[in-house]
């Protein structure tokens, strides 16, 4: 067996799901002994054989890849309980492995894989959808990209034609429900509970948090980053619409038009509004420059 | 400390991994450690906090850089953005040389995101030498490659652990960081004598040392970091200095993490080995 070879045929062992039992499954994916598949490649010692030396590996990329991911979606393991997140996380990570050298990108996917698996989560589907939004926004909104923001006087000079960009840390959410607070009670929770355990939460089954009564209420939502810390700013769904059509590339006068489509606010107080987004967006230094 | 160009004749002495639980300490006590080895990936990132910590660290202290997804063994060609987010890295370090693993953990673009055995080949050698000389050309730093702890040989090996890496390191012309809890973790795991590793690699390529701790298990052993270190270890610790000379060396400690001053006292062992008078007869038979 040569190089490529080997390394597809160990690679594919590894990352198939353990059993219940967190042992490694009698057969592959394609119906093959996997006491067979790793005899073919795998040498024997005194103490091991084939088969059980290859499930050390099995076991280590598992508990590897579902701790990253736990760690990411704190509040969503929190609302739906370890063992459902966990049966989740494996159905997730089979379609969706690790395509990057950093597993910071692991739950990338996640919230949009989520969305068409109602089955995993139960009752609780609609609200585990926003909440896995809200925290991968967090993993984006934390490290990505800072650049120089146009100042208010730029931004008074723009006209409808302007194509503008935001932020590389700014991710705009549309959700079901106002839960980017439920997101953060959820993450003190966990905190408070872990250092008061002494004990990674991890290593204990934990059920579904009991939740404060929370309605489903149309929400937009912006996480971004002001120094070092991420934030979560509620928006109009006027100013998400017009945000969002400017992160896309559309012109001021085409994300002003995309925004302001639908809406209830009187054309007379649009202009008073706009002025007031962009002052506050100034501020904050989301708007810049687009990028060539 | 004498260095050698695999280090870049670094005078660096003992050091420990940069961990996130000891920021606090080492921004309030500013504890005199002589250098940190950060793991890359955590920082190979546009913005945001973890480059400000570094940058402070930095304004204090020495960092050397050691990666964990390079994948040196893989078959597949490494991700260019992997590439240019580690040398915009290793300009902000200046890092004198950069170190990651001997083995393989991706395949067509799907990473494992572990630190994977290679089979002891002709051409798993051939493979490695080309892209560690790739990686050492496109940096233009020295790099070192580390000796991982294994569970699983392959039937396809034709050669021991310590012949590969010699073979390798020989042929691409690049470091070793040495790992002497990796050599005893997987001596005990493919039962062959750890020193006979230690007293065939050659000595003058070492730039770095690590020493861990381990934790075992009935039918194996695990390489966890997140124990002190044991004294067969030690052991091997002192026969690679003796051979080495005084070399750069890191203590490891991933889990379960003690205190700061618990992991640097640890650390601080090495030096009772580091500060014997050792004549490093190989090294000088090395260079001449």
């Amino acid at each position: 067996m040569n190089l490529e070879s080997i390394q597809r045929e160990m690679a594919a062992a590894v990352m198939q799901p353990l059993t219940r039992d967190e042992n490694m499954r009698e057969r592959a994916a394609d119906g093959r002994s996997m006491a067979e598949i790793a005899e073919s490649f795998v040498a024997p010692n005194s103490r091991l054989n084939a088969f059980e030396r290859l499930e050390i590996y099995n076991r280590q990329y598992w508990y590897r890849v579902l701790s990253a991911l736990a760690e990411d979606f704190v509040a969503l393991r929190a609302v739906l309980g370890s063992r459902k997140f966990a049966s989740l996380s494996v159905a997730y990570l089979t379609e969706h492995p690790s395509r990057s050298f950093t597993m910071r990108n692991l739950g990338s996917h996640l919230p949009a894989w989520l969305r068409v698996h109602p089955e995993l989560t139960g009752r609780r589907h609609s609200l585990a959808v926003d909440i896995a939004k809200i925290e991968w926004a967090f993993v984006v909104a934390f490290d990505s990209a800072q650049r120089a923001p146009l100042t208010l006087a730029e931004i008074a000079a723009l006209d409808g034609s302007s194509q503008l960009s935001l932020q590389p840390h700014i991710e705009l959410m549309e959700l079901n429900y106002p839960a980017e607070n439920l997101v953060l009670d959820l993450h003190q929770r966990e905190k408070r509970q872990t250092s008061e355990a002494g004990l990674g939460s991890d290593e204990e089954e934990q059920p579904p948090a009991k939740l404060p009564r929370i309605r489903r209420k149309p929400t937009w939502l912006a996480a971004h980053r002001v120094e070092l810390s991420v934030f979560y700013l509620r928006l109009p769904r006027e100013a998400f619409l017009m945000l969002t059509a400017l992160q896309e590339g559309k012109m001021l006068a085409e994300a002003m038009e995309a925004g302001f489509a639908d809406s209830r606010i009187p054309a007379a107080r649009r202009a008073a509004k706009l002025q007031q987004w962009f002052k506050s967006w100034a501020e904050l230094g989301w708007i810049c420059a687009r990028e060539t | 400390m004498p260095g050698n160009r695999f280090n870049a004749y670094a005078d660096h002495t003992v050091g420990i991994g940069l961990r996130i639980p000891h920021y606090q300490h080492i921004f309030s006590r500013k504890p005199v450690v002589d250098w940190f080895e950060i793991i890359s990936e955590n920082f190979m990132i546009d913005a945001g906090r973890p480059l400000a910590m570094l940058d402070q660290i930095m304004d204090r202290y020495r960092v050397v850089q050691h990666g964990v997804s390079m994948y040196f063994g893989s078959v597949t060609a490494p991700d260019p953005e992997h590439l240019r987010r580690l040398k915009q890295l290793v300009q902000r370090t200046k890092t004198p040389w950069l170190s990651d693993h001997l083995c393989w953990g991706s395949v067509d673009g799907t990473y494992t995101h572990d630190l994977l055995p290679l089979p002891y080949t002709w051409e798993a050698v051939e493979r490695t030498v080309e892209r560690v000389r790739m990686v050492q050309d496109f940096l233009e730093i020295p790099v070192a490659v580390e000796n991982v702890s294994s569970y699983a040989a392959f039937t396809a090996s034709q050669m021991t652990e310590w012949e590969f890496l010699t073979e390798v390191v020989e042929r691409a012309d690049c470091g070793i960081l040495l790992d002497v809890n990796n050599i005893y973790v997987s001596a005990m795991n493919h039962e062959f004598n750890p020193m006979d590793y230690v007293n065939a690699v050659p000595a003058h390529r070492v730039a770095q040392i690590h020493i861990a701790g381990h934790s075992r298990y009935e039918k194996y052993i695990l390489d966890t970091h997140d124990h002190p270190v044991i004294d067969p270890v030690w052991q091997l610790y002192a026969r690679a200095t003796e051979r080495c000379g005084p070399t750069p060396t890191l203590l490891e400690w991933d889990d379960h993490i003690p205190s700061f001053d618990e992991v640097h006292a640890e650390a601080l062992k090495a030096n009772r080995y580091l500060r014997r008078k050792q004549p490093a007869q190989e090294l000088v038979e090395a260079a001449s």
